[in-house]
């Protein structure tokens, strides 16, 4: 986290009001989540009411409110996945994480979090780790996965 | 100033090109129900209690009468047996939230509602908004605000603003249909700012706190 | 690059680079869309590539890493020209094999596709069962494209529509070609493109804008995505054309956020465009000027509702307006706003360059083209599939798609996503049609299609596609955020063997209301697939109300 990096991306929108989703998108992915303090300087610097930057932030499921671990790991719950055995996979995911939907571990290791459809439907079920799509996933082979990450 | 004639239940109607369809009704005294419409505030067309029936050029629609634009020649009904079906399971949904909203049980009576139609939420927060649309369009001050989406949407102080601003206005407290507002409220003071209330109140005098009333029906205007 | 200042240029360019390139010079290319993507295609790329290298192959081979192509459920897909040899499920390990064959000008045959049933072998592409049976014209072009490479679409005759319409016809004639090829929007509504242009045109305000929605929150449709990534010059051609018949001096693209690959492909488009002076001022000369902005969605399904989308580009909250407006008249800022889907785009080149009497003799009667579908769910051959409108659904269930998993038998047919429908097994011959498919009550949504095979639980369907509404709705309106609240409930219950007597009277109720009188089309189409449910499978839910309970409420 770089707070001279997220002082600057507030700087490039400084005094625009339309730019709010931007802004707090480039944030994310800097940071990879929305500090409270960060929100306020946002709010001060694009003039926008702290009340409509709280409303944008938590109404976008891209946005995270809280910190979140070192590995993102995301269980397609799209259509095609549902039908091909995302419910097994999710159980599993959530039995050797200890986590539920969203949550995040008290060692910061995983957050944890099911998700809309990303299209690789031929391939599901599937399991995204930090952006690597893991296809045909099945619940036996998720402890190898998981172990890769620490 | 283009006069545009339309008919609202059975009788000719003038309205003003731009005004919308509830605003002629109540011009003329003709009821249609509401709950997140303020006369001080912009149109949002969240509640859909007030979506009336519309017939023009031979088509039959349903609108939300808060925003629908006044037509010339279109015929309106404002009760309808569909009408009253829509408003009668709306007032159900609210109802599961908010069952001794006054307001409510007034339209429930109405429209035939039974407020024991679907399962109880914990929430009794309606979302109508008129706390936070209030907050920001009158009052400028977005001490209160939406979070969240969907279902989960709701209501929710901003502390940090709640704190210089609420204690002496208390404003939304009385145009909330369900007192939640004021609950929220204090909810966030004494979670956030406890005590810090009074002394704030001590040294500015605080003004005599307002009763707090639930909305009434919209004012018909003669 | 030095910008290219009129159609004369342009053509002499792309004469010239056709000429530089061999077409007997053998091409290996390897397929990065999501799904490939997902079973490490790009492994097998970076193995060619190195391969290529010890072997300094430079003038005899070019490897190419393309977009989507469309046989998913194969992939790693490689597609060696000229012969468009298939082979499938290629591994890293495979690649010295299949470099050693191309060279010699011989096949790989434990790679190519082999009959399930019979054993029999299928080397090129136009043998394969999956794709035999399709007209490619909009996704075809995606194995012989990278789409990094601006040179790649010119080389297929990109642009060439664009030149046709900016040189030899006024916006009037692009317009009336479109309305002639009577293009319907491919996003879900399936109304007339040309007749939205033209509201647009015809709006008094100067300043206009176009959009491509390439959201597509539709759970199981991936082709807009696919389209995107693979070969954004057509969408993008497509929308300069449009923007020259609606007088639109600016674009925008509103697409997902969570596909870095997609990004990166649609950023350099926009970049090489502009560099060629495809994008910008006076466009090749003709005194058109026009710009184009990418934009993002932050993740969530409301947005893709048109003026929802409008809200998100200006900055707000992606709520519908609950104004009684078109945004063709009144979208962005207010400014005339002309919204259509990443595959309606895609048709514009090529019904500009071919003429609408091409067009329109391809397809059915009041649907003209071909249809992009995402096929999916419990099929033997899931992925991207194009074909004719009328095209009847067993040709795309069976011949195509090679029937259903694990020697099951077809249950349903699920088309639209979340706000579609089910149609038994027995509809299987309908064709596939606007406005036929959505008399049936599974309208073609953006085009994701699942089967369903026989251990489907339809009320589980019900459920689960439920629950994914209720938690993409916005919340703002009451018979959305509340009316599908409730029908979650009581469809969860069902599942859980709960089932109360009046409970289905209660969703229909539901249904109707939500249906009638949520402010967008996502709460007013919500209770669709639950309509269709009843229609066809009722007996299935009747059979969940547990006639014990008696009627009684226990709440």
């Amino acid at each position: 986290m770089s707070e001279q990096n997220i002082d600057g991306i507030i700087e490039k929108y400084r005094g625009q009001p339309g730019s709010l989703i931007h802004a707090l998108v480039e944030i994310q992915h800097e940071n990879h989540w929305l500090p409270r303090e960060v929100m306020h300087k946002v709010a001060d610097a694009l003039q926008v009411p702290f009340a409509q930057v709280m409303q944008i932030a938590s109404f976008y499921k891209a946005f995270s409110l809280t910190p979140k671990g070192r590995h993102e790991v995301h269980v397609c719950t799209g259509m095609t996945c549902h039908l091909r055995g995302a419910a097994r996979l999710r159980s599993k995911v959530e039995e050797l994480t200890g986590l539920k939907d969203g949550e995040t571990d008290a060692d910061s290791r995983f957050t944890y979090e099911t998700g809309a459809c990303l299209g690789s439907c031929s391939i599901g079920p599937e399991l995204i780790v930090d952006g690597k799509h893991y296809g045909r996933m099945t619940p036996e082979k998720v402890e190898d996965v998981l172990k890769q990450y620490e | 100033m283009t006069e545009i004639v339309l008919t609202i239940d059975g009788k000719e109607v003038k309205a003003r090109a731009g005004m919308t369809v509830l605003q002629a009704a109540q011009q003329e005294g003709i009821y249609i129900p509401t709950l997140c419409h303020h006369e001080k505030l912009e149109a949002f067309g969240g509640c859909r209690l007030c979506m009336v029936e519309v017939e023009a050029r031979g088509w039959t629609s349903y609108v939300v009468s808060c925003v629908y634009p006044v037509a010339k020649d279109i015929v309106v009904r404002t009760r309808s047996e569909k009408v009253d079906k829509i408003r009668k399971v709306l007032v159900e949904e609210l109802m599961a939230h908010a069952p001794d909203s006054p307001e409510l049980i007034r339209m429930a009576e109405e429209y035939g509602a039974d407020r024991d139609r679907f399962e109880r939420s914990a929430s009794f927060c309606i979302v109508c908004g008129l706390c936070v649309r209030y907050c920001n369009e009158v009052k400028q001050k977005n001490a209160v605000g939406f979070i969240d989406n969907g279902a989960r949407r709701e209501i929710s102080f901003i502390p940090e603003v709640a704190r210089k601003e609420c204690w002496d206005c208390q404003e939304c407290f009385a145009i909330c249909p369900t007192s939640y507002a004021q609950a929220a409220y204090l909810l966030t003071e004494a979670l956030a700012f406890p005590g810090q209330r009074k002394e704030a109140v001590k040294v500015k005098k605080a003004p005599k706190p307002k009763r707090v009333i639930p909305i009434m029906p919209a004012p018909v205007t003669t | 690059m030095p910008k290219l200042q009129s159609a004369a240029e342009l053509e002499k360019f792309r004469a010239e680079l056709l000429a530089k390139r061999d077409p007997a010079k053998p091409c290996i290319a390897v397929c990065a869309g999501a799904a490939c993507d997902g079973m490490d295609s790009a492994a097998v790329a970076a193995a060619f590539l190195a391969e290529a290298a010890t072997q300094k192959l430079d003038g005899k081979l070019e490897i190419r890493t393309t977009g989507c192509h469309g046989y998913c459920e194969k992939g790693p897909n490689v597609v060696v020209t000229p012969g468009d040899i298939c082979y499938f499920e290629v591994q890293p390990t495979d690649v010295p094999e299949i470099i050693a064959a191309t060279l010699k000008g011989e096949v790989v045959e434990r790679l190519v596709y082999k009959d399930p049933a019979t054993g029999a072998k299928a080397v090129h592409m136009s043998e394969v069962p999956f794709y035999k049976h399709q007209t490619r014209l909009l996704i075809g072009d995606n194995p012989k494209i990278d789409p990094m490479r601006i040179d790649d679409y010119f080389a297929v005759g990109g642009y060439a529509g664009l030149v046709k319409a900016l040189t030899t016809m006024t916006p009037e004639q692009v317009l009336a070609e479109v309305k002639k090829a009577n293009l319907r929007g491919r996003g879900g509504g399936g109304f007339p493109a040309g007749s939205k242009w033209e509201t647009t045109r015809n709006a008094p305000e100067k300043t206009k804008y176009v959009i491509v929605n390439g959201h597509e929150g539709e759970s199981a449709a991936f082709m807009d995505r696919a389209m995107l990534t693979g070969n954004p010059h057509k969408i993008l051609e497509g929308l300069i054309i449009g923007a020259y018949a609606i007088g639109a001096q600016k674009g925008f693209m509103y697409t997902r956020h969570d596909m870095p690959l997609l990004e990166k492909h649609v950023r350099q488009a926009l970049a090489q465009a502009t560099e060629y002076g495809l994008l910008g001022e006076n466009i090749l000369g003709s005194g058109f000027n026009f710009e184009c902005e990418l934009h993002f969605d932050v993740g969530i399904f409301v947005s893709g509702e048109s003026s929802a989308l409008m809200r998100s580009i200006e900055g707000n909250a992606p709520e519908p307006r609950p104004k009684y407006i078109r945004t063709s008249v009144n979208g962005i800022w207010d400014k005339p706003s002309n919204l259509n889907n990443v595959e309606t785009w895609a048709n514009v080149p090529q019904i500009i360059s071919k003429g609408a009497e091409w067009f329109t003799s391809i397809g059915s009667e009041k649907s003209k083209g071909t249809k992009l579908i995402s096929l999916s769910g419990n099929v033997v051959n899931s992925g991207i599939v194009e074909v004719p409108m009328g095209t009847p659904l067993r040709t795309l269930v069976f011949d195509i798609g090679g029937g259903v998993r694990d020697g099951k038998t077809l249950k349903a047919i699920h088309f639209g996503g979340a706000m579609g429908g089910s149609i038994p097994a027995d509809l299987i011959d309908a064709p596939l049609d606007f406005d036929g498919m959505s008399k049936l009550g599974a309208p073609i949504g953006a085009g994701g299609l699942l089967l369903m095979d026989e251990d489907t639980d339809m009320i589980e369907v019900a459920r689960y596609l439920m629950d994914f509404l209720v938690n993409e709705s916005c919340g703002k309106c009451v018979p959305c955020r509340e009316g599908m609240q409730q029908m979650l409930q009581i469809l969860t219950r069902l599942t859980e063997g709960q089932g109360r007597k009046g409970d289905l009277e209660l969703l229909e109720d539901l249904i109707e209301v939500t249906g009638v009188a949520s402010l967008c089309a996502l709460g007013k189409t919500s209770g669709d697939p639950l309509k269709s449910m009843f229609r066809y499978f009722k007996p299935e839910y009747e059979s969940r109300i547990v006639s014990s309970a008696g009627g009684s409420d226990n709440k």
